[in-house]
């Protein structure tokens, strides 16, 4: 199954009631996917007339308590940046797909990895963060999927799923669990049934106090989703003394790069972040205790590599390859950026 | 001594921000008088957009959601879709709904999204200080017209039910006056009307309001009125524009017409 259905549908699994979107490559194969399932499984799919309006879209049903998502790639996303500052600001849990392809501006169609800050750093203006989802795989991307609902709702705040264009593209095996029905708490939402409270979805306080008690409890569920959703994968990690780093797509490159450079002797390992908002801060300051360097390799100018240093704290030295504007590193590439930067900490 | 009104029961008795003379109240009024005799308030979600009736949702027992800058048409169809046997309004200004706002507005009305949008015009941005509106007059002085609007530098009053009913997707299109008794009449009917359309589940409907800024004009309310009068009414017709009987005479019914 390609990345992008395997997604709709185990959205779908997960009980996703309306779909927003509009058409950008390469992500289309989702919204087409849900044109074609979401109505007939009780859902709602529409197409809007831009990004803006499908986020603003998302923000309506997800206010009136449906399980909601939109997809989109790069330029798509930067549509999107004021609606997901009101989302995060408003509490209204959804998922977001961004299918990362070559920027800046139009870019390409390539899959990239140069959305990572957009990502991470802040949800739109103000205070506000995405929680960020980064599979490697078609299966990972289905199981991220589901949880990315959940943790929308736990958190009530927007989830983002970043994937890069071959992500979306290429096709694995993958396995879904059946479809669950999840207890789920509405008592905030706008549903308009008049049994009760008036309720509000909103984001303005006026009063400056108000506005930072709003933003401190925001920051407080973000310490809440560090401590407790943070998740990695350590892969040769044990007795590594270089630890490649890198995700999504780029993490399966170097996967391949650490297994060849183990075949040359070198004690490589790979620390693939799966959170990259909360990123497993800690789990990188225990590696830098064991390994002589980290070697980040993104499709990115260098943006995951901040926050790895940020981690590290210079306990070791943080080296950096990337490819950009849609390219792919090759293993080979990543395997002759490991034997330097041995060559290097060995010196 | 017999009572003839009283407050609607869905507004609540608290005190309204907006500056005196300013015609939002009486919108506000309009349209809960509407909801409530319409029996609805058990099963309405207002979403209110940015401008002076951004803390609108003060004033209704209703739940609201807060839409972003011009954005109000997109959150309420997200409202609407997924629940569909709610009845949704947005009350949206000339700023927000016709400039800003316009990719949203005109595809909700093509999509005949079964919605009610009130549409205040009063020609200017009030609460950012009377800034031009897309709706201000030619010659019309603002802060940022100081010399009056020239339509050479920054174009002509837009109209926006007459560009919205050159769409088959709406039902209902109307444009009133909160100028004297009888205009105000007229708007309560149109307004109950329009809302009326969508409990019928017959589509998109919108009232543009014609209104008065006395603060932003630089006039006492009663001469805001008369101004209106006269230089607002010849720029903006009133009436009925589009009726849900009128457009189901002549064009394919809401989601029919496909070849399947």
């Amino acid at each position: 199954m390609k990345g992008n259905e395997a997604i709709a549908e185990a959205a779908l699994r997960a009980g996703v009631q309306a779909y927003f979107g509009y058409p950008i490559t390469p992500q289309s194969e989702l919204p087409e996917y849900m044109a074609r399932e979401l109505p007939g499984r009780g859902g709602v799919f529409l197409q809007a007339e831009s990004e803006v309006a499908a986020i603003n879209m998302v923000y309506g049903a997800g206010g009136a308590g449906a399980r909601v998502m939109t997809s989109t790639s790069s330029p798509g996303v930067s549509l999107m940046q004021e609606g997901l500052s009101y989302l995060v600001g408003a509490e209204v849990p959804c998922v977001i797909v961004n299918m990362v392809r070559g920027g800046p501006g139009l870019g390409n169609i390539g899959p990239a990895q140069s959305d990572y800050f957009q990502a991470t750093r802040s949800a739109g203006h103000g205070d506000g963060r995405l929680i960020v989802l980064a599979p490697s795989t078609i299966q990972e991307a289905a199981d991220l999927t589901i949880l990315a609902f959940d943790l929308a709702e736990r958190y009530r705040n927007p989830v983002m799923i970043l994937g890069d264009g071959i992500l979306g593209q290429m096709m694995e095996p993958v396995s879904f669990p059946p479809p669950q029905r999840r207890e789920r708490d509405l008592s905030w939402a706008t549903t308009g049934a008049g049994d009760g409270p008036r309720r509000l979805i909103n984001s303005i306080y006026l009063d400056p106090d108000e506005l930072e008690q709003h933003n401190l409890r925001l920051l407080e569920k973000y310490r809440r989703a560090q401590q407790e959703e943070v998740r990695w994968e350590a892969y040769r990690m044990e007795d590594a003394a270089l630890a490649v780093a890198a995700y999504g797509l780029a993490a399966r490159v170097a996967r391949s790069a650490v297994d060849r450079a183990r075949a040359k002797g070198l004690a490589a390992g790979l620390l693939r972040p799966v959170t990259l908002f909360p990123f497993p801060t800690a789990a990188f300051r225990q590696a830098a205790e064991r390994v002589r360097a980290f070697l980040v390799v993104e499709m990115s100018a260098g943006q995951m590599v901040e926050d790895v240093r940020l981690a590290v704290e210079g306990r070791v030295p943080v080296f950096f390859y990337g490819r950009l504007g849609g390219v792919v590193p090759t293993p080979p590439e990543v395997l002759r950026q490991i034997e330097q930067v041995a060559g290097e900490v060995a010196r | 001594m017999k009572q003839v009104t009283d407050r609607p029961k869905v507004l609540l008795d608290v005190p309204m921000h907006y500056c005196p003379g300013c015609t939002h109240g009486v919108a506000h009024r309009l349209v809960a008088e509407a909801i409530d005799e319409l029996g609805i308030r058990g099963r309405t979600i207002g979403v209110a957009s940015v401008g002076c009736s951004v803390f609108m949702y003060n004033y209704f027992d209703l739940d609201f959601q807060q839409a972003a800058h011009g954005r109000a048409p997109a959150v309420a169809t997200g409202i609407k879709r997924v629940l569909p046997d709610r009845i949704v309004f947005t009350y949206q200004g000339d700023g927000d709904l016709a400039a800003i706002g316009t990719a949203e507005i005109v595809h909700a009305a093509n999509r005949g999204e079964n919605i009610t949008v009130i549409f205040i015009n009063n020609a200017v941005y009030g609460m950012t200080g009377g800034q031009m509106a897309p709706t201000t007059l030619l010659g019309m002085r603002t802060t940022t017209t100081p010399y009056g609007r020239d339509a050479r530098q920054a174009g002509y009053p837009i109209r926006i039910v007459e560009l919205l009913n050159a769409l088959q997707g709406p039902a209902y299109l109307a444009r009133v006056a909160l100028a004297g008794p009888a205009n105000i009449h007229r708007a309560k009917k149109a307004i109950r009307r329009a809302i009326q359309t969508q409990v019928e589940g017959r589509g998109f409907s919108l009232v543009e309001v014609l209104s008065t800024c006395p603060v932003t004009w630089g006039m006492p309310p009663v001469e805001a009125v008369r101004w209106l009068e006269e230089h607002m009414l010849p720029e903006f017709p009133l009436g009925e524009f589009r009726t849900p009987e009128a457009r189901e005479a002549v064009l394919v019914p809401l989601g029919g017409g496909g070849k399947g």
